[in-house]
């Protein structure tokens, strides 16, 4: 037995040796990628010498001095900048959450729809789609505002015997050019105990559910779970709501003056984004929806009524599982991309983050540098936030494969 | 068998009938309603919901729309057209404000009598796609391909034309250090060679080379300033560029990601996600106001340099995400089948993978041009004047002021004529190159 020649190192090998080679490569890269950085941050601390600016985050604990006229936490000019950015993000957030949940609903009416076998009305969800889809969301944002402040009258239009203009819903809501104007929940003694009476009654309707199907598999019984739902839903908070004499009641809007006041205020740049930004994710999510009920065969419905079972437990057994496993991923990225949209408010002067920390303020104290890194990483820890849910999910729906 | 039934029934027919017309409710316009638009109770309502949403759309807009008025220098004109024509206040459009904006609403502030260089480079660009969108076209139109985007350039800017000559001279350099130097020092130093030299080139002499030919041959065109474009032929500009440079960059960054090298892998993955997590307003806030900060003191370079720029990254990003998803979906059994034919890395990847890879990802690629011609109106917040930025200056004039529908209606048409023709293409082209005989 003979060891094998050793080999001598040769420089070449570091190229031409596929052992050494990717070592090499990524050694190259990362002196490159390292040289870029310096070289990034090297110029930026020149730049802000130059301009006699230093690097510091003290200007958040600072007075703002701008007022907020959309907040969802208390807050007033004196209050800092932080504070500012806070209420920047909340009305981001809520933003993004009502427009999640319209789009959601919209979207998969108009998915379902669009594949309906009534000619017209699929036709018309295509355009719809069409629509939407290929027209900027920004210029669908300035359309419904421009509908909102200029085809909706003035609050003085109500006034009168014979008004231009009427409430609607049993004069409960007035859509003015100033906002919407609809009841408020005045929480009353009680309140509290009829919200844990409503959660109890949501466990309830959980823990059925879960006796329900139990129930089915042991021993074959169908359970009418729907009705019993329904009921459990409503009937305990309603006749709690009477027991304990009527602890939640309804401040209306009223015109005073000259604007509406009481109930609570929907700003019409709020309504126009959450509106607007929604429908345009709607049409995003119905193709969505569409291609993920196409996604599963027509095989599956011919076995699932070969089999016996009836339309409706077809969609619910069969088709909707199979379909929801290809439509959950890029209904959570639209979810993403209407929280980075609402970015958008600033066509319509909505407060978000970006108007707030990353607009205002900036200006205000000329910390540019700062100011958009903090919006960057909000935006960043949101997105990477969604897609970690998102991650999760996919895994746990996984097809399991040997 | 047939004998006895014939004897024992009491009567067989035995000539056949003539054919009968089908019922009037199972032809034609009314078995189509049946089956189509009233087959159920549900079905009815919604048919008649439609019919409604349809009628009231229609009965709103349609009268508008048609009965618009064209020829009016002002609102306050139009409006005394209007009840002249119509009586007082009745409702219809004034299209006279595209008419009379026409020329701003598509060339921004561009020198009036130079309007014929944008549409001669918009009719080039249309040249040298067409052999890259349509296989029946001359191949010859490639040499078209190859000078558009350096002759475009020049066309919309102006200036001297040693320019983009000197600037097309470093990819001239590029190529020949490749095709003649693989054969002197072999491939891999040719390779780095053929991207480090045109760099050097340009960073030092480009500048010296254009200058010194002008000084020679002076030949220009009327210089334009980035400032007086706008419009949509800035949409069309920025949109244009960056969707033809993120293409390349993002199949690099697809590839990075897919890489076994730890270091290039992790600074794709890095890049790409911090790319799409934050929106593109805020990219474009960076691009105007943080830029400065990161390049040399002093450094100081157009607005709509800076857009591109940023617009090109951003669609890099997504666009690698795209071509990602084509290559995982591409079966393992391909990238082992290259490995086992003895083909390198780069080898495999051009004649194998990517082309399966990208035809995988075409719906997507298209969705992404879609998107980012989409988000060009957002450059109207850093002070570029597009479409939407007119639409406000427009409004901001006393002739028009108070003009809302007809601007918006009309910027819609466009963004939905170009965006709906390329999802057309993009379906075409799925249909041309599909292989599976489905």
């Amino acid at each position: 037995m003979t060891e094998p020649p050793a080999e001598s190192f040769r420089l070449s090998q570091l190229i031409y040796d596929t052992r050494y080679r990717s070592l090499t490569i990524q050694v190259v890269a990362f002196i490159l990628i390292m040289a870029g950085l310096v070289w990034l941050a090297n110029n930026t601390v020149q730049n802000l010498q130059a301009l006699g600016k230093d690097f510091n985050f003290g200007f958040l604990g600072s007075r703002a001095g701008y007022d907020i006229n959309q907040r969802l936490v208390e807050y007033t000019n004196d209050s800092t900048h932080a504070r500012a950015a806070l209420v920047g993000i909340l009305n981001t957030l809520l933003v993004a959450f009502v427009g999640c949940i319209i789009a959601t609903v919209v979207g998969v009416i108009a998915g379902v729809l669009r594949l309906s076998n009534n000619w017209i009305v699929a036709r018309l969800m295509a355009v719809y789609v069409e629509g939407f889809r290929n027209i900027p969301t920004l210029l669908w944002i300035l359309i419904v505002f421009a509908i909102m402040t200029e085809a909706t009258p003035q609050p003085r239009d109500f006034r009168g015997e014979d008004a231009e203009a009427s409430m609607i819903l049993f004069d409960t809501v007035a859509i003015t050019n100033r906002g919407v104007y609809t009841p408020a929940p005045v929480w009353g003694d009680g309140a509290l105990t009829l919200v844990a009476v409503f959660l109890a009654s949501l466990v309830g309707i959980w823990a059925f559910r879960r006796y329900a199907r139990k129930r089915q598999e042991q021993t074959g019984d169908i359970l009418p779970v729907f009705w019993i739902s329904l009921g459990l839903f409503f009937i305990p908070s309603i006749i709690f709501y009477f027991i304990l004499g009527r602890p939640v009641t309804l401040e209306y809007p009223e015109l005073t003056g000259f604007n509406f006041s009481g109930g609570t205020h929907l700003r019409s740049s709020f309504i126009a984004l959450t509106l607007a930004l929604a429908l345009y994710t709607g049409a995003f999510i119905a193709e969505n929806v569409r291609s993920g009920i196409l996604a599963v065969s027509r095989g599956q419905t011919e076995a699932a009524f070969a089999l016996g079972l009836r339309p409706n437990r077809t969609m619910n057994l069969v088709i909707l599982p199979q379909a929801l496993r290809v439509i959950i991923p890029p209904l959570i990225s639209q979810y993403l991309n209407l929280t980075k949209n609402s970015s958008l408010a600033i066509a319509v002067g909505y407060m978000d983050v970006r108007s707030t920390l990353g607009g205002i303020t900036i200006n205000q104290t000329g910390r540019e540098l700062e100011g958009m890194l903090l919006l960057g990483l909000f935006y960043l820890v949101t997105s990477l936030i969604i897609s970690a849910v998102m991650n999760v999910y996919n895994a746990s729906i996984k097809l399991k494969e040997r | 068998m047939s004998d006895t039934r014939a004897h024992s029934a009491s009567y067989v027919r035995e000539t056949m009938l003539p054919e009968a017309e089908p019922p009037v409710t199972q032809t034609g316009a009314i078995k189509w309603m049946r089956e189509n638009l009233f087959s159920s109770i549900t079905n009815a309502i919604l048919t008649l919901l439609s019919v409604y949403v349809i009628y009231y759309v229609l009965s709103h807009t349609l009268g508008w729309m048609l009965f618009g008025i064209w020829d009016a220098g002002s609102l306050s004109e139009c409006r005394e057209i209007r009840d002249e024509l119509y009586g007082e206040g009745a409702s219809v459009a004034c299209w006279a404000v595209l008419a009379d904006r026409w020329d701003q609403l598509m060339f921004g502030f561009y020198p009036q009598d130079l309007y014929w260089r944008p549409v001669l480079a918009l009719g080039i660009f249309f040249v040298a796609v067409a052999p890259i969108l349509f296989e029946n076209v001359s191949r010859k139109l490639f040499y078209v391909t190859a000078i558009a985007p350096f002759l475009c350039f020049w066309l919309i800017w102006g200036g001297s034309i040693w320019t983009p000559v000197a600037v097309a001279l470093g990819f001239v350099i590029g190529w020949a250090v490749f095709r003649f130097g693989s054969e002197i020092v072999g491939a891999l130093l040719a390779t780095i060679g053929a991207i480090l030299l045109p760099i050097l080139y340009w960073l030092l002499l480009a500048g010296t080379v254009g200058q010194g030919l002008h000084a020679i041959l002076p030949i220009g065109i009327e210089f334009v300033d980035s400032d007086s474009i706008g419009g949509f032929m800035l949409a069309i500009i920025i949109g244009v560029t960056s969707i033809i440079l993120s293409f390349p960059l993002g199949i690099v960054l697809a590839l990075g990601r897919q890489s076994d090298l730890f270091i290039i892998n992790k600074s794709c993955v890095f890049f790409i996600e911090v790319i799409r997590s934050v929106p593109l307003i805020v990219w474009l806030f960076t691009a105007s106001l943080l830029l400065n900060y990161f390049l040399p003191p002093g450094t100081n370079f157009d607005l709509l340099l800076r857009v591109i720029i940023m617009v090109t990254f951003f669609a890099s990003a997504y666009m690698a995400e795209v071509i990602r998803g084509g290559l995982a979906a591409l079966p393992r059994g391909q990238y082992e089948g290259a490995d086992s034919l003895g083909l390198n890395y780069w080898q495999s990847m051009q004649l194998i993978v990517l082309p399966q890879a990208l035809k995988i990802s075409i719906p997507g690629i298209v969705n992404t041009f879609i998107g980012i011609f989409k988000d060009t109106t957002l450059v109207v917040f850093v002070g570029l004047s597009d479409p939407i930025g007119f639409s406000n200056l427009i409004r901001a004039t006393t002739d028009w002021n108070g003009i809302y529908w007809e601007l918006f209606i009309f910027i819609g048409a466009c963004f939905f004529v170009c965006c709906f023709a390329m999802s057309k293409y993009s379906q075409f082209l799925e249909r041309k190159l599909r292989t599976d005989h489905r």
